[in-house]
């Protein structure tokens, strides 16, 4: 699994995959989407964890600490953020022009 | 380090295909609260693995600093109010840039011996110096609009100079990490991300800042992506690129619903076209009504669609303004919202405010689809929005905001806007429509002004 080859194809077929689900977004919901992605690459808390575990020198500790800070702030804001602005999403009535939902742009 | 084993690429593995979930999720109203609550528990599962296999020294900084960030994340995001977002948004992205750009710098230190390939070393710069420019841009797009700094374009002379030569010097120094890879190059060229990440953002006025906190997120997650290779990791690599791929995708369409390219809003003002005007009051005439002579024209009316914008946030008027609604409908008025693709101040920010105040989404229609119902309405009131129903988008070539989609608002029986005053709005042009003889204009404060218009339609 390290041949640079199966790297760009996994990255390739990536920007296809995350171009596709997003592609039908509507308008309405830019913001959390875009706040939502936000919190996804949070997810470089696991490399600062990983670092961080394996540093042999103060000075690499305190840089991995703070990357490990920076990107917990960043995930663990982030998705509860999306969460508080989705959950004032709701519609009218549970039942009520069901229809309407998702309409493409 | 040791290698991976295979149950934790599975969950790795799983952990990429719940973001994939989440971001589809959060494309649909319906699903959006359920997709995000999975992208948080790929996340959170991706995360603990690691400390049952990877064998780490230092668990309980390690585990401190984790405290730390969530305490912090958590509070920051329950504390912040909605009005703000789009600076918080900001500023996450800009320490999971930074966050990126420092775990880079810890790889290199430990690749200054022994041969890691070209690629390895190609991508470690590459992180170091787009997280660099990430967490710097972001920084800045916080600073405007948190109005710590001005949110008009700053443009000094020389600066496309500087901006184009730190780009060489970037692309010189990345080069020379491959070729004779060495910490102090690193740190140098994180010191030059910074320096391009302040100058990308400054010439940028301040009604383009959300466009380029999307951009700056998807450069977040193409640096996670690059990280991801670095260390060998998949989730990295496929997380970081589905939000790469889609933020650039999302800065796109945000780009086209106003009416512009990436590029002029990141470069207009530097060819002289700024994007902010004059921002002078007119005294031309224009008639004015009282809160009772708007009472009349909305309480008799049949049709009444509301253009929020983001004068009405800053008041903090929504839920008079849903009262106001709610009290129309009663009398059997039928009212919809016509929310323009950017109201706020990031796109879709409007939607957010709204349901905040408890506005059902289904009321809230968007402009493609309420564009045709304009003629059939006898009223529109505009509430402290401005350049999207400024019909010089469509009529005047010069305009800033030439060949923006807008509501067409100037089709309707009767327009009436709420302003605290002249003023023109972001884009510092005057709105023709302000003075056309079908509109009358109500002064004052949003909240105040909404309030004193729900007693008298009351009083009808």
């Amino acid at each position: 699994m390290s041949e640079p080859i199966v790297w760009l194809t996994i990255f390739t077929l990536s920007v296809f995959v995350g171009i596709e689900v997003i592609s039908k977004v509507s308008s309405t919901l830019h913001t959390p989407l875009m706040s939502g992605a936000n919190a996804i690459h949070g997810i470089i808390l696991l490399g600062a964890i990983l670092v961080t575990g394996y540093a042999e020198s103060m000075v690499a500790l305190v840089v991995g600490l703070v990357a490990v800070v920076l990107a917990t702030v960043n995930m663990v804001g982030g998705f509860v953020v999306t969460d508080r602005m989705l959950q004032m999403f709701r519609p009218r009535r549970p039942v009520a022009k069901a229809d309407q939902d998702g309409a493409p742009r | 380090m040791i290698d991976t084993p295979v149950w934790v690429q599975v969950v790795y593995l799983v952990a990429a295909v719940c973001f994939i979930l989440a971001l589809k999720g959060l494309s649909s109203p319906k699903h959006a609260r359920a997709g995000n609550l999975l992208g948080a528990v790929g996340a959170v599962m991706a995360c603990v693995v690691v400390f049952f296999y990877a064998e780490l020294d230092h668990l309980v900084p390690i585990l401190v600093a984790i405290a730390v960030g969530t305490v912090v994340g958590v509070v920051g995001a329950q504390r912040v109010q909605m009005t703000q977002m789009p600076q918080l948004v900001a500023l996450f992205n800009g320490v999971g840039g930074g966050a990126a750009a420092l775990v880079a710098l810890l790889e290199l230190a430990d690749m200054v011996e022994g041969d890691h390939g070209e690629f390895a070393l190609a991508a470690t710069a590459f992180t170091i110096v787009v997280g660099s420019v990430s967490f710097a841009g972001s920084m800045v797009t916080f600073a405007k609009l948190q109005e710590l700094m001005t949110s008009r374009p700053v443009l000094f002379p020389g600066l496309p100079v500087l901006f184009g030569g730190g780009l060489l010097v970037a692309v010189a120094l990345s080069v020379m990490t491959v070729t004779s890879t060495a910490v102090w190059i690193g740190i140098v060229l994180a010191l030059v991300g910074l320096l391009l990440g302040v100058l990308l953002v400054l010439p940028v006025g301040g009604a383009d800042v959300p466009i380029v906190i999307s951009l700056l997120n998807a450069f977040t997650g193409l640096t996670v992506a690059a990280g991801g290779y670095v260390l060998g990791n998949t989730v990295l690599l496929v997380a970081g690129t589905l939000v790469g791929a889609s933020g650039t995708f999302l800065t796109k369409l945000m780009a086209a619903a106003m009416g512009r390219s990436v590029g002029n809003i990141l470069f207009g003002a530097l060819k002289g076209g700024s994007t902010l005007g004059a921002g002078e009051a007119s005294d031309r005439p224009v008639r004015s009504g009282g809160p009772e002579d708007v009472a009349i024209l909305l309480g008799y009316a049949h049709k009444v669609i509301i253009v929020p914008g983001y004068g009405l946030a800053v008041a903090q008027a929504q839920h008079t303004l849903r009262e106001l609604v709610d009290v129309l409908g009663e009398r059997g008025i039928a009212v919809d919202y016509a929310i323009h693709p950017v109201a706020g101040r990031m796109p879709g920010h409007m939607n957010v405010l709204l349901a905040e105040a408890q506005v059902p989404y289904d009321q809230l229609k968007e402009m493609d689809d309420i564009n045709g119902d304009f003629r059939q309405t006898d009223v529109v009131l505009v509430v402290g929005a401005n350049d999207v129903v400024n019909p010089a988008a469509k009529t005047s070539p010069g305009a800033p905001i030439y060949g923006m989609p807008i509501l067409n608002a100037d089709e309707a029986q009767q327009i009436v806007f709420m302003k605290r005053s002249m003023r023109p709005g972001f884009a510092g042009i005057e709105n023709e429509l302000l003075f056309d003889p079908k509109t009358t204009l109500l002064f004052g404060d949003a909240k105040d002004s909404l309030g004193k218009l729900l007693s008298a339609v009351k009083a009808l």
